[in-house]
């Protein structure tokens, strides 16, 4: 029993200390903060994505919706409204909730591609109001003349403005508060109900779980944490342009998850650091990074369709 | 007060009549087998019952209350539940997790996001009670989809009665098993109904297990009712012998 919980809390250890210290060795590693905050940032979408696919098995495709939601309504908050980081991202945040727990009720009753076609078109709704709206979106130029702006906490200020270790943590403590929610939901009687529709739809149904209604649920917390992360992403950037709601920011979350392995709880997130990384070393190379980028991506569903986690929790197995 | 009521129950899929004009009324701690040649319309029925098919027209009365147009769902609340033809579990679980879900559910919990450590040591204690009822305790901690298919059909039969059903409906409990599997089920089947007077409707198609087990037989032909009385007048009924058994035997 005591072997099987180092070995359970193993990954859990080694990716903490990873986090922890990232801003000490990134760099000496040819990497900058700036970078293994994008990792975070993302590998937080890409983890709420997973809560929906590889915890529910419903495929959305239209996740760039509500990061985008979360990312405007944060950057357009601080630019417009009040200049407080804080409150920007609860506003972003909850508008993009609140964006999925509307459009919820219209698709959940979908299954499998017509889900995701469906979740494409919802998308791509917002990407186009985001688009034309010149005068209060910025258009295709995006949103400008704003930054992310130091934090105000009574006792103290953290300057995340200008120092991008304070910011890089403070994304990382929105990380760890988010990622320990969803790890905590999924143990439970709830998070159960959820692994059992993935597995069986028609049984789950016939043990009295009301489905959709349960897929709705997993869909809007999903949804939640995505907006947060498009928010970070706003503030990392400090900018926000119409691509943060394009399906194919969507496809690129699908693509994270399913690079790390979604069917393990941090999969998803080493999906979004090698996604990350090899786009940016690859584009300081070359224009066409994202054949690349496809071709590890052929190359990993090919052979280890359980994602580069799932490769590596086999090996370790056997 | 009967515990099941089929009136008139027909469905239609287009011009096919599936099942047509069925009645049905179950006892309580009855155990009732409805059998037929293939294709008559056995499991379409079943469907209506579990409210997995909505039908055409005629009602379904259990325990007094109309429950013809209620989803699946509301119907396990109100102490329906089912096993399928082809099993269904969830196969990258393992039994103990199977288990524990349906007990879960049945419990109320399935909206917790936490539970109490006396609810958490309740669950446990009906999961391992489940299990040993079935035999299913030294398989507790593997996956169902690698378990042989006797033993998966156990575990969907203990998950539906982890539900605390007061009516079990079973179709084809023992379809694709050997001799021992089939006989395991069926000893499994007559200790749920003997010793927890449960009721049960099965469809089934070995005719060793069905006048082993039931009280009373119900035979469909082409989507009506044929015949339906006690096992012994079922096997000495002559349209039955000519529209099935003789084709079985």
């Amino acid at each position: 029993m005591g072997d099987l919980d180092i070995n359970k809390q193993a990954p859990n250890v080694v990716v903490w200390l990873l986090l922890l210290t990232m801003p000490f060795w990134l760099s000496h590693v040819g990497g900058y903060v700036q970078l293994g905050t994008q990792v975070v940032v993302l590998g937080l979408a890409a983890m709420a994505l997973n809560f929906l696919l590889g915890y529910t098995g419903v495929l959305s495709f239209g996740h760039a919706a509500y990061f985008g939601l979360g990312a405007y309504g944060t950057a357009m908050t601080i630019r417009y409204l009040v200049p407080s980081t804080g409150l920007a991202l609860v506003v972003g945040t909850v508008v993009g909730t609140i964006a999925a727990a509307i459009i919820g009720p219209l698709i959940i009753r979908l299954r499998g591609v017509y889900f995701a076609m469906v979740t494409i078109a919802f998308g791509q709704v917002f990407y186009f109001i985001a688009f034309r709206w010149n005068t209060v979106t910025g258009g295709d130029d995006g949103l400008t003349g704003w930054t992310r702006l130091p934090l105000h906490l009574g006792f103290t200020t953290i300057d995340i403005q200008n120092n991008a270790n304070a910011f890089y943590y403070l994304v990382l403590v929105l990380f760890a508060l988010s990622t320990g929610l969803m790890a905590w939901l999924l143990r439970s009687p709830f998070g159960r109900t959820l692994i059992a529709i993935r597995e069986n739809e028609r049984r789950a149904r016939f043990l009295g779980i009301p489905v959709d209604q349960h897929i709705w649920m997993s869909w809007v917390i999903s949804c939640c944490f995505v907006s947060l992360a498009g928010g970070l992403y706003a503030l990392l950037n400090n900018f926000v342009d119409p691509r943060a709601l394009y399906w194919t920011q969507s496809g690129d979350f699908v693509i994270m998850a399913v690079l790390g392995g979604m069917r393990s709880f941090w999969g998803p997130l080493i999906g979004a650091a090698i996604y990350v990384v090899l786009r940016d070393y690859l584009s300081s190379m070359t224009e066409n990074w994202e054949s690349f980028i496809g071709l590890f991506f052929v190359l990993v569903v090919l052979f280890f369709p359980r994602g580069v986690l799932g490769m590596i929790r086999r090996r370790v197995m056997s | 007060m009967s515990l099941l009521r089929v009136e008139n129950v027909t469905k239609q899929f287009g011009s096919l009549v599936a099942v047509n004009n069925v009645s049905m009324t179950v006892e309580q701690g009855e155990l009732r087998a409805v059998i037929g040649p293939n294709g008559a319309g056995k499991t379409t029925f079943f469907n209506t019952i579990s409210g997995f098919l909505k039908p055409t027209s005629g009602q379904i009365i259990f325990n007094d209350e109309d429950i013809t147009s209620l989803l699946p769902a509301r119907r396990v609340w109100r102490g329906v539940a089912r096993t399928f033809q082809i099993t269904e579990v969830f196969p990258e679980l393992s039994v103990r997790e199977n288990l524990r879900t349906a007990v879960e559910v049945t419990a109320g919990y399935r909206l917790s996001p936490w539970l109490s450590g006396d609810a958490d040591e309740e669950i446990r204690a009906r999961v391992t009670e489940l299990m040993d009822m079935s035999g299913l305790v030294d398989k507790a901690d593997r996956l169902v989809g690698e378990l042989a298919h006797g033993d998966q059909r156990a575990t969907e039969i203990m998950m539906a009665l982890a539900l605390k059903p007061r009516l079990l409906l079973l179709d084809e409990p023992t379809a694709g098993m050997g001799d021992q599997e089939t006989y395991d089920i069926t000893q499994l089947i007559r200790k749920l109904h003997h010793d927890q007077k449960l009721t049960i409707v099965l469809i089934e198609h070995d005719m060793r297990v069905v006048f082993h087990l039931a009280d009373r037989i119900m035979v469909l032909a082409e989507g009506k009712v044929l015949a339906e009385g006690a096992p012994k007048d079922i096997a000495a009924n002559e349209a039955v012998q000519a529209a099935y058994l003789g084709k079985a035997a």
